[in-house]
C-alpha cells in the first residue's frame, strides 16, 4: 500500500472543500445549539436556500453571482423567521420537528418535476454559475499557466485552490465575528437561554427576541456553507441537501466540542480525515490482500467506513463526551 | 403618598412603614394607604383544582411583606401569575400605578418587578460572576449590533463586574467567582439567585422561599440584608416557612390557604389567628375553607382584629 498516496489524500480532504462545507454547516449549529440550545435539525435546509439561490438566480433568471448571494442570505433569514415566529414560543422540540420537516420540504419540492424549469428536478442545476467567482482567482491572475497548488501533502486543483483559500478566509472572518459575538454580553445572553430560559426571563431578557437572532444568524452561516457547496462544483442537486449533511454537521460540532469557538473546525478536520484515511486505507487493503475478499467487497468500502467513523464517535462520547475542544467540569454539572 | 416619604426622610423608612400598616385593619383584601402592588380578582384553576382565587390584595410600598400557607397553599402560583410566568383565567393588577396583568415575565421584571424561584434557576453552566453580570439591566453590548464592537459596552461590563462583586461580597459568594454556578450547593444557589436578582436594581423583589436550605448563621445576614433593601426603599414580597423568620423581619403578613387570602395583619395579630393556625396545622377539618370560606373568613377575621 503506498501511505504516503493514503496519507496525503486524508490529509488534502481534512481541510478540503468538503471539510469547509461542513465546518461553515456545523459554525451555525454551533450559534444555534451550542450556545442557544436551539434544536435547528434543518441545516441542510438552509444551506440549500444558499446553494439554490446562486445557481437558480444566475443560471435560470441571469443574475450576478453577487446579487444572488445576496438574496441567498435574505432568504436564509426569510427561512429563519418563517420556522422561528410559530415555534420559538413553544418547547424546544418543536422547533427540531418543524426544522426537520422543512428541510425536507425544500428538498423535496426543488426536486418535483412540477417546478422542473425551475429547480431542475432530481438532477439539478449544472452550469456555469461561479464563473464570476472563478474570475477573481488571484493564483491565475499572478501566474496565467498556474495549474494547482501543492502545500506539503495538500493537492488542489486550479479551481479549487481558489475556493479552499475564499472558503477558509471566510471561515476565519465568520468565526471572528463569531467570537466577538459569544464573547459579549448577547452571548451571555444567549448561554443563559441555553441554560434555563425563565431564568433568563426573570431577569428582563426578551427571550424570543435572541432566540430568533440567534436562528437567523446560524442560519445565514448554513446559506454560506451552501454557497461554498454550490460554487465548489458549479452545480446543485437535491439529494445533496438531505438530512444527512445536517447530521454530519451535528457530527462534526460534537466530534470538535460544542460551544466552544475553534470546536467546528478542529472536529470537521478530524471528522473528513477518518473518512478519508479509513475509505482509502480500506481501499489499498483490499487491493493487497490483507482484507479477505468474502469480508469485504469494494462496493461496500463506503458504508463500513462510516460504521467505523460512528464506532470511533461512540468511543469518544464515552471517554470523552464533551469533545475534543470541551471542558469537562461543564458537562459534570448536568449529572445534578 | 410618595410626597409625603420624601418630606420624612430624616426618618428611617421601616418605622414609616410600621407607623402606617399599624393604622390598617387586619382583613383579608385590605386597601393600603399607598400599596405599590394592587390585585383584584386573580383567579388560576388547573383542571377542576383551583390553585389561586384571590379577591383582593394590596402590598404597601417599601414594606416586608410575608406570604405564607401550608404546601399547596397557592403561593407559587400567585408568584407565577403576578410576574407573568403564568396566565390567569380572570384578573387585573397593577404594578407601580401601571397594569401589568398579561405582561410576558421580561416585560414585567424590566418593570422592576423581579422574582426569584422556589425551585432555584442558576445558569449552571455560568459562572457564578456571570450569573451576575447577565442580571444587570440596560447592558448596551446585550444588543447583537452593539456586541461585536468591544469598545461599546467594554466600560459598562467594568461597572457591572464592579457592583456584580460588592454584591457577590455581601453575600458571600465573592470566592466562588469564578466558579460554574453548577457547582454551588443549594443553599448558595439560593444565595446567588437572590443577588442576582438585585443586579436588576427592582423596584420590589418577590423571594420564593430564600431561607429554604440556608444555615442559621447566613440566615442572620441575610435577613439583615432584606431590612437594608427596605431601607433602601425597596418593597419586598417573600414566601417562607419559617415562623420565626417571618416574625422577625415582616411588616405585614398575608395568609393564603387553597388559593384564598384567609388572614392579614401585623406578624404578631395574624399569628395568634385562630385560623390561621388551623390551616398550619390542619385542623377542624370540619371546617368548610373552601366552599364558603370567604365569608367565613371574612366575618371571623372581622371579629377577632382588634
Ligand atoms: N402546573 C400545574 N399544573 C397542575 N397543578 C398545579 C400546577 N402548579 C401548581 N398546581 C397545583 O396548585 C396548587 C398550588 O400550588 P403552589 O405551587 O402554588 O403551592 P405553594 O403554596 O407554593 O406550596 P409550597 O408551600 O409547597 O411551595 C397545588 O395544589 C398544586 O398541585
Ligand atoms: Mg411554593
Amino acid at each position: 500500500m503506498d501511505w504516503s498516496a493514503v496519507l496525503g489524500q486524508a490529509l488534502t480532504q481534512a481541510v478540503g472543500i468538503q471539510a469547509i462545507i461542513y465546518c461553515l454547516a456545523a459554525i451555525g449549529l454551533n450559534m444555534q445549539f451550542g450556545y442557544t440550545g436551539l434544536l435547528n435539525f434543518g441545516q441542510a435546509g438552509f444551506a440549500a436556500v444558499g446553494a439554490y439561490a446562486i445557481a437558480v438566480l444566475v443560471v435560470t433568471f441571469d443574475w450576478g453571482l453577487w446579487p444572488s448571494m445576496a438574496m441567498g442570505i435574505l432568504g436564509a433569514i426569510v427561512l429563519a423567521l418563517l420556522l422561528g415566529v410559530p415555534t420559538l414560543r413553544l418547547r424546544a422540540d418543536y422547533l427540531a420537528i418543524v426544522t426537520i420537516a422543512a428541510a425536507e420540504v425544500i428538498r423535496l419540492v426543488s426536486r418535483s418535476v412540477t417546478f422542473n424549469d425551475v429547480f431542475g428536478g432530481s438532477d439539478g442545476i449544472t452550469g456555469k454559475f461561479a464563473a464570476e467567482f472563478y474570475a477573481l482567482n488571484p493564483f491565475i491572475a499572478v501566474d496565467p499557466e498556474f495549474s494547482g497548488l501543492t502545500l506539503g501533502p495538500l493537492r488542489y486543483t486550479r479551481n479549487d485552490s481558489w475556493i479552499w483559500l475564499a472558503g477558509w478566509a471566510l471561515i476565519a472572518i465568520v468565526l471572528l465575528i463569531f467570537w466577538l459575538l459569544v464573547r459579549s454580553p448577547w452571548g451571555r445572553v444567549l448561554k443563559s437561554i441555553r441554560e434555563d430560559e425563565d431564568a433568563a426571563r426573570s431577569l428582563g431578557k426578551n427571550v424570543y427576541l435572541y432566540k430568533m437572532e440567534s436562528l437567523i444568524i446560524g442560519g445565514v452561516i448554513g446559506a454560506l456553507a451552501g454557497f461554498v457547496f454550490a460554487a465548489s462544483s458549479q452545480s446543485v442537486q437535491p439529494d445533496n441537501y438531505a438530512t444527512a449533511l445536517t447530521f454530519f454537521a451535528y457530527t462534526v460540532l460534537i466530534l470538535g466540542g460544542a460551544a466552544r469557538v475553534l470546536g467546528p473546525v478542529a472536529g470537521t478536520i478530524v471528522f473528513w480525515f477518518l473518512i478519508v484515511f479509513i475509505g482509502e486505507f480500506l481501499t489499498g487493503a483490499l487491493r493487497a490482500g490483507w482484507i479477505p475478499d468474502e469480508l469485504l467487497r469494494p462496493d461496500q468500502i463506503g458504508q463500513v467506513r462510516f460504521m467505523l467513523v460512528g464506532l470511533g464517535l461512540m468511543l469518544l462520547m464515552i471517554f470523552r463526551p464533551q469533545g475534543m475542544f470541551g471542558d469537562r467540569r461543564e458537562l459534570a454539572l448536568d449529572a445534578r | 403618598m410618595p410626597a409625603d416619604r420624601a418630606a420624612e426622610t430624616g426618618r428611617p423608612p421601616a418605622s414609616y412603614v410600621t407607623r402606617v400598616l399599624g393604622e390598617v385593619p387586619c382583613q383579608p383584601g385590605v386597601p393600603k394607604p399607598d400599596a405599590i402592588l394592587i390585585a383584584t380578582d386573580v383567579h388560576r384553576q388547573f383542571g377542576g383544582l383551583t390553585a389561586v382565587d384571590v379577591a383582593h390584595l394590596e402590598v404597601q410600598r417599601g414594606s416586608i411583606t410575608a406570604l405564607i400557607g401550608p404546601n399547596g397553599a397557592g403561593k407559587t402560583t400567585l408568584f407565577n401569575l403576578l410576574t407573568g410566568f403564568d396566565r390567569p383565567d380572570t384578573g387585573q393588577w397593577t404594578f407601580n400605578g401601571e397594569s401589568i396583568a398579561r405582561m410576558p415575565a421580561h416585560r414585567v421584571a424590566r418593570s422592576g418587578m423581579v422574582r426569584t424561584f422556589q425551585l432555584t434557576k442558576v445558569l449552571s453552566r455560568l459562572t457564578v460572576l456571570e450569573n451576575m453580570r447577565l442580571a444587570a439591566p440596560h447592558q448596551i453590548g446585550e444588543e447583537v449590533y452593539a456586541a461585536v464592537l468591544p469598545f461599546l459596552w467594554r466600560r459598562q461590563e467594568r461597572i457591572v463586574t464592579d457592583k456584580a462583586m460588592r454584591l457577590l461580597r455581601q453575600f458571600n459568594l465573592a470566592e466562588k467567582a469564578q466558579d460554574f454556578a453548577g457547582s454551588l450547593s443549594g443553599g448558595q444557589r439560593k444565595l446567588l439567585e437572590m443577588a442576582r436578582a438585585l443586579m436588576t436594581d427592582p423596584v420590589m423583589v418577590m423571594l420564593d422561599e430564600p431561607m429554604a436550605g440556608v444555615n442559621p448563621a447566613l440566615t442572620q445576614s441575610l435577613l439583615a440584608h432584606i431590612r437594608d433593601l427596605r431601607e433602601s426603599g425597596m418593597t419586598v414580597l417573600f414566601v417562607e416557612h419559617d415562623m420565626d423568620m417571618v416574625r422577625d423581619i415582616s411588616d405585614w403578613v398575608v395568609v393564603m390557604a387553597q388559593g384564598q387570602i384567609i388572614a392579614e395583619g401585623p406578624p404578631a395579630s395574624v399569628m395568634a389567628d385562630a385560623r390561621v393556625i388551623d390551616a398550619y396545622l390542619g385542623a377542624h377539618h370540619d371546617r368548610p375553607l373552601t366552599a364558603d370560606g370567604q365569608s367565613l373568613t371574612r366575618a371571623d377575621a372581622e371579629v377577632s382584629s382588634p
